[in-house]
């Protein structure tokens, strides 16, 4: 360490100090290269505390990009690969899973490239090859028999064009478009 | 035991001859004790006994069927075979845990073919067989399978090293065989092919687990197994079945007591919906739950009639959201062990606090640990909201991205009873997030009040005077991890000086150097293994060690680019059969 000895250095607060500014321009690096380089500045001295020694020269020798520390957080590796792997699927673009009554396998389609509820119908229906019908606040979807459902952060199952576009957005995890018969109870004033 | 309690203490000396033989004078004859500890299945009361004198050393050794060993290479095949004539079921671990987060090399070691080479010579009436951390040939499989015509049971977690031959071979040959059970095994090399090996008349399976199988198996085999085996009491299958398959299954077993489903999310018809449904409503004997990967809130009420005897409900693999939870616990009143993923986040878990007034162990699982993101996840409100409803609480496994001390002080004054308190502030070193200061204070409360307690981790910004409250106050200590933590040798001293019942130490990035390790010369022959990794050590201090102490194995193992002086992964542990000739060369044995 600089010689200072003093009960703040040794909390090593510049590392844990909240600040405005972009990810990865931070010193989170130092934790990587913590174990390599600074430690070993002076291995028999007693007064090495160690991380907070010589973290100037972490700046120069970390990486640019945040860097993850191995085997930290202490979570198992196969935990680890199931769940990122399913939350990378809603993360990059807003993927969700679009399923339809009778069909055998789920699609998926990325809710962030459309700007309106009229784009996303339009593609649903084009990806599953039937018509929806038209939205109205008191009878829902009129004039066909597919209504287009979604369950939201809250696990219920909402029609489609109910809520604002954004609030849509934020808050659906899943599509459904379900067969007219199974759809009578959402948005007809219920 | 013995009639007359005064004489129990004192043997009279005619007993301890230099032969060892029992005395016909003797107080218990060879078979009274042999009978009598026959009895006694723990093995630490059996490692007690052994020690009282030669008589009772030899009834034990004698009688003692079930072997546990905690670490594979504290003491060699040979010595365990000369000693134990007479054992049927086998309990090894092998690797240190921190093989677990991809700490160790791949070829590290814990390989157990030389064990079974010699249980194939000295136990071929060998039943049972539960390995831990450690890795398991095909060939080894086959020389199972091949060696012991009554095995029955077979355990693997978190092994590695075996591919479908291996498991195959046991399927086909083990006609007796009652328990497969490969849990967390890595299965990146694994098939699903021996499933489909069981011979035709096969039927006598009880608990059968490849909940971790990458690969899918064959249906139809399973149906059929599952069918033929009527004593079939624990099934967990992996994620490749689905709710409709899962459906059929159901229906052919329901004495089932554990289940773990495979996904959860499918197109079903009505019918189907109401098929598995009532499938779930006729399984009464549910008393364990797991699976259920990308359940939904439309699915789970399917489980809703199975749900009342649950003791131990598993959503580790369900990503949930906190309203999916807190139907799902309505309910399952029952519960005694829950753990989630922490998109349930603080509101979920105050459905838990509302909910499951028995819980007695709480794990929460982070589902993306990389994520520096302040706002997701579980904080320190979930957690006192759960203390606050669950007051038995005694496990729990914390995985959060703020803390703050006074919560965990009403937290254990909630809850004085906890036995195992991991918490893990994921971001390393961060403080208390209220008022910056470090988490000292929490750790102190944990240690003074949680007078039961036998294992901690401890993460956050830490000082020295949180070891020094540990080394003071948590005298029933055995395991300890430790992350990012301590300002100096001291740290370590204390906790070295101050648990006496302390057997398991793992440290890894704190300021600790030789001193520190050097201070616990006498203590390491005591415990079962210490582990230092990106601390301050030194091949020197490791060499004195090692010196020092003969009957410890000091291993080193060395990053790429560390300087000669630099010991960056050490392993101590106590052995009585000397260096391990297994060690690949990058493991440095001093």
């Amino acid at each position: 360490m600089e010689g200072v000895v003093s009960h703040a250095s040794d909390l090593n607060l510049e590392a844990t100090e909240l600040r405005l500014g972009l990810p990865g321009t931070d010193e989170r690096e130092e934790f990587v290269s913590v174990a390599k380089n600074n430690k070993r500045a002076s291995p028999e001295s007693a007064n090495d505390s160690g991380p907070e020694g010589g973290k100037s020269i972490d700046h120069e020798n970390a990486p640019a990009a945040k860097a993850q520390i191995v085997g930290w957080p202490p979570v198992r590796s196969y935990r680890k690969n199931n769940l990122e792997a399913k939350k990378t699927e809603t993360e990059s673009g807003m993927y969700v899973k679009v399923s339809m009554d009778g069909a055998p396998y789920l699609r998926k389609i990325d809710l962030s490239v459309y700007n309106g509820y009229a784009e996303l119908l339009k593609a649903l229906e084009s990806m599953f090859k039937l018509t929806i019908g038209d939205y109205s606040e008191r009878e829902g979807y009129k004039g066909s028999e597919y209504a287009p459902a979604y369950e939201d952060k809250d696990g219920d199952l909402m029609l489609l064009g109910d809520v604002p576009w954004d609030m849509f957005m934020s808050s659906c995890k899943r599509l459904r478009i379900m067969k007219g018969s199974d759809a009578g109870g959402l948005g007809s004033g219920v | 035991m013995d009639p007359d309690p005064k004489k129990s203490k004192f043997l009279p000396s005619n007993l301890l001859n230099s032969n060892g033989s029992s005395h016909p004078q003797s107080l218990f004859p060879d078979e009274v004790l042999e009978k009598v500890l026959s009895l006694i299945d723990s093995h630490k009361d059996r490692n007690s006994v052994s020690l009282v004198c030669k008589d009772w050393y030899n009834a034990e050794r004698w009688t003692r069927s079930n072997l546990f060993i905690g670490n594979c290479y504290s003491v060699s095949p040979e010595i365990v075979a000369r000693r134990f004539p007479k054992i049927k079921s086998v309990r090894l671990k092998g690797k240190p845990r921190f093989s677990d987060f991809d700490m160790l090399p791949r070829d590290w070691g814990a390989n157990v073919h030389s064990w079974l080479v010699m249980f194939a010579k000295a136990y071929p009436f060998l039943e049972e067989l539960r390995l831990k951390r450690m890795t398991v040939s095909d060939q080894s499989m086959e020389l199972l399978a091949k060696s012991f015509p009554h095995f029955r049971a077979l355990s693997l977690s978190s092994c590695d090293g075996f591919t479908d031959d291996g498991l195959k071979a046991i399927t086909t040959h083990c006609g007796n065989l009652t328990e497969l059970d490969i849990r967390d095994s890595v299965t990146v090399d694994v098939g699903g092919g021996w499933l489909s090996c069981f011979p035709e008349d096969f039927s006598s399976l009880e608990i059968l687990n490849f909940s971790s199988l990458n690969s899918e198996v064959s249906f139809e085999a399973l149906e059929k197994l599952v069918s033929r085996c009527r004593s079939l009491r624990v099934l967990k299958v992996n994620e490749s079945i689905t709710l409709d398959q899962l459906q059929r299954l159901l229906v052919h077993a329901p004495l089932l007591t554990e289940l773990g489903t495979g996904s959860f999310l499918q197109e079903l018809t009505p019918r189907q919906y109401e098929d598995i449904e009532s499938a779930f409503g006729n399984s009464k004997n549910l008393q364990v739950l797991s699976g259920l990967w990308d359940a939904t809130s439309f699915y789970l009420p399917v489980l809703y009639g199975a749900c009342s005897g649950l003791t131990f409900l598993n959503l580790s693999d369900a990503v949930l959201q906190s309203g999916e939870l807190a139907k799902l616990l309505a309910h399952c009143p029952n519960l005694r062990r829950l753990w989630v993923i922490d998109t349930v986040e603080d509101k979920g878990l105050e459905a838990v606090g509302s909910s499951c007034p028995l819980l007695e162990e709480l794990r929460v699982f982070p589902v993306d640990p990389y994520d520096l993101d302040h706002r997701h996840g579980v904080s320190e409100m979930g957690f006192l909201a759960v203390s606050r409803g669950c007051r038995k609480l005694r496990y729990v496994l914390y995985f959060c991205r703020r803390m703050t001390n006074a919560a965990v002080v009403t937290i254990v004054q909630n809850c004085p009873d906890f036995t195992h308190f991991r918490l893990c502030i994921m971001n390393p070193r961060q403080p208390d997030y209220l008022t910056n200061e470090t988490m000292d204070e929490a750790f102190g409360a944990v240690a003074k009040t949680c007078t039961k307690l036998r294992r901690l981790s401890v993460s956050g910004l830490l000082t020295d005077t949180t070891f020094e409250y540990i080394g003071k106050y948590a005298k029933n200590l055995e395991t300890l991890s430790v992350a990012f933590a301590g300002s100096s040798d001291r740290g370590m001293q204390c906790v070295l000086e101050g648990c006496p019942k302390l057997r398991k130490l793992e440290i890894r990035d704190c300021p600790f150097g030789n001193a520190a390790l050097l201070s616990g010369l006498k203590k390491y022959e005591m415990m079962r293994s210490l582990w230092m990794s990106s601390c301050n050590l030194t091949m020197k201090g490791c060499r004195l060690l090692a010196r020092e102490m003969p009957r410890l194995n000091v291993e080193v193992i060395k990053d790429k680019g560390s300087d000669e002086i630099q010991a960056d992964k050490v392993y101590v542990y106590r052995s009585v059969a000397g260096p391990r000739q297994d060690a690949p060369p990058v493991v440095l044995t001093l």
